[in-house]
């Protein structure tokens, strides 16, 4: 029977799921990386998820055009993070029950909205899926990796843009700086806010982004608290992938892609009781992470809010 | 100053948060005063526009507030999974004062517990269950959702061609397993050499796996398809691009995809909740157990007339539901 998973369409099966699976946490996770190396811990993922897979989905119903969807999406994302970077820069909340604050509005707001103004589920037309000339034709590889959508390809092509961003350019020096130590590159004349509110604004963008990737490419359909957990997920997964956007790309494709496995292990019929075989993306990403030897500690100021001196 | 400006900001956010998860205020600012008018509530674990459980229970409230007319008012509070919130929520409306307070999850059963004998004048109803807790104010109802799992895997048998049926379920529990399982037992009454190959994916709400184990069945050889929980609409969708029958249940999803779905069994609570809402009138708080299914119309199977299906399956299909209610046919 476990023989069964080996065969070409299995395999071929749960690395294709696993690559669409992945598309919402890596936005949201390289959204979130980006503020937390800044020193923002944003918990309010979720709810911005929601309202930009609402906004997406509403704006395609009504108008059809899929890229002022996605820069609907973009302008909600926008407005969120402000006002996340506003409550826990400004205003210096504490930041994690802030972000629950977001989390419960864009719950709430995104169900409100869609009773009002929708009321019934029902399904759009999405972003096609699109054939790269020439790779797609890759036979196996092809099918699996260049035959999908181009939400997936841009939250693929993400990791290394945000990796270069973070770890090559000045942007990036400042972000990582004023999230080790505040102080020090305040008096060394970078704008720790203005740093920080550009993390959180870009953060509450991809989160937003993931969502519409929910709503109007993968699954082309809208229905209230869709995400069902993802943006914790999400952020969970900036603590796996240790701050650093490859990190992240591998603990996205792990826990999708063995989530995609129980699916198979389900569908083959092989006997592991249904409630076990849902936990096992959880129980795999817990040992790699007990088991792994180089833990990052994370940025030094995280949810540390900071007050210029004098 | 920015001490003050903080605890206002947290207030701010979390007055925002409140509001948006505010249960919906009653429509009446009196409940209960006059004996006249019928106050009910209901609590719900999931959205009343889901296409399934929760809409299930808001449907019959509007068709028996369409029968009462003035004589019923309804309130309810939805998105309660979170069952203490979904507790508060129970106990707020009993100390309003409505006669008759719904709480429509499995999930609730020990807060339910706790709170009944706090108001022994208020009729709590609670679903999807078969326990009372001998409680003289609590009915339990429950739907025999394996009759309308029977009679769809009947036509489900009838109609696959690759004779390999895939199912996704929820959380393996409730009226989602009774469902599948019937559905399961009705495949195999026709052909038991059809594989019907069941996927739990462990969430209500997680629409994208629900949608990637519809893909992996798909992929796997099914050309037909069912299953149960809201989160089933992700599925619906891959069967619709795959051209792939769908079976629902829970209510009638024919709407959200009337060129695949075949039937959906429908839950029609207000069949139990008519009888309710009598005994009440006679003094009885509580006590009964109710099932919806075939026999009483609590359960309907609502076929896709546009569909064009062959008459084979449409009479196969009502010779079935006839079966069930005749006792002829006995699901195991």
């Amino acid at each position: 029977m476990i023989s069964d998973l080996f065969t070409a369409t299995v395999i071929m099966g749960i690395i294709s799921s696993g690559i669409r699976l992945a598309t919402p946490y890596l936005f949201a996770a390289i959204g979130e990386m980006f503020g937390q190396r800044s020193g923002v811990l944003n918990l309010g993922v979720e709810g911005q998820m929601l309202l930009g897979a609402f906004t997406a989905y509403y704006v395609v119903l009504k108008t059809g055009n899929l890229f002022l969807a996605i820069l609907a999406a973009i302008v909600v994302g926008a407005v969120m993070g402000l006002a996340m970077g506003f409550v826990t820069i400004k205003l210096q909340a504490t930041q994690g029950i802030a972000g629950i604050g977001f989390y419960l509005f864009g719950m709430g707001m995104s169900n409100l909205l869609f009773q009002k103004l929708i009321g019934v589920v029902e399904n759009i037309n999405g972003f096609p899926i699109v054939k790269i000339p020439l790779l797609g034709d890759i036979p196996v590889l092809g099918e699996i990796f260049f035959q999908q959508n181009l939400l997936v390809y841009l939250a693929f092509l993400l990791v290394p843009i945000a990796w270069f961003v973070l770890n090559k350019t000045t942007l990036g020096l400042k972000i990582r700086a004023v999230g080790e130590n505040p102080e020090a590159a305040d008096s060394l004349g970078v704008s720790v806010v203005r740093v920080r509110y550009f993390t959180v604004i870009l953060g509450g963008i991809l989160s937003s982004i993931a969502g519409a990737a929910l709503s109007v490419a993968l699954l082309n359909v809208f229905q209230q608290n869709m995400t069902a957990g993802q943006g914790f997920i999400a952020v969970a997964l900036v603590y796996f992938g240790s701050w650093r956007p490859f990190g992240i790309l591998a603990g996205a494709l792990l826990f999708s892609m063995v989530n995609a496995l129980q699916l198979w292990i389900q569908v083959l019929g092989i006997p592991i009781p249904s409630e076990l075989a849902v936990m096992m993306p959880y129980i795999l990403t817990i040992l790699v992470l007990a088991l792994s030897l180089s833990k990052g500690k994370g940025p030094s100021a995280l949810t540390k809010a900071f007050e210029r001196e004098g | 100053m920015k001490n003050l400006f903080k605890v206002l900001s947290v207030l701010l956010v979390l007055g925002l948060a409140l509001a948006a998860c505010t249960p919906a205020a009653p429509e009446t600012s009196e409940p209960a005063v006059e004996d006249e008018v019928l106050q009910v509530a209901f609590v719900t674990p999931s959205t009343i526009n889901d296409l399934a459980f929760s809409q299930s229970i808001s449907d019959a409230m509007m068709v028996l507030k369409g029968e009462m007319g003035d004589k019923m008012e309804y309130v309810y509070s939805e998105n309660m999974f979170v069952v203490d919130d979904a507790a508060a929520a129970i106990r707020d409306y009993a100390q309003k004062g409505f006669d008759i307070v719904i709480a429509h999850g499995s999930q609730y059963g020990s807060s339910l517990q706790e709170i009944a004998p706090d108001f022994p004048e208020t009729v709590f109803a609670w679903g999807t269950t078969v326990d009372t807790f001998g409680q003289p104010n609590i009915h339990a109802y429950e739907a025999a959702s394996d009759q309308g799992g029977f009679v769809n895997g009947v036509m489900a048998a009838l109609l696959t061609e690759t004779k390999v049926i895939g199912v996704v379920g929820p959380i393996e529990t409730g009226d989602a397993k009774l469902y599948v399982d019937g559905f399961v037992a009705g495949v195999h009454s026709v052909d038991p050499t059809i594989d019907v190959r069941v996927t739990y994916i462990g969430s209500f709400s997680d629409v994208a796996l629900a949608s990637e184990a519809a893909t992996t069945h798909l992929s796997a050889g099914a050309d037909v398809l069912t299953g149960s929980a809201q989160m089933v609409i992700g599925a619906i969708g891959k069967a619709q691009e795959a051209d792939a029958y769908w079976f629902g249940t829970q209510a009638d999803q024919t709407s959200f995809a009337s060129d695949v779905v075949v039937a959906s069994q429908v839950y029609h609570w207000e069949v139990i909740f008519r009888e309710i809402f009598a005994l009440r009138g006679e003094g009885v708080l509580g006590g009964k157990t109710f099932s919806a299914n075939l026999e009483n119309g609590g359960q309907v199977i609502s076929i896709n007339e546009g569909l064009g299906l062959d008459q084979t399956v449409l009479d196969k299909a009502n010779e079935t539901i006839q079966g069930i209610i005749d006792g002829t046919i006995t699901i195991p």
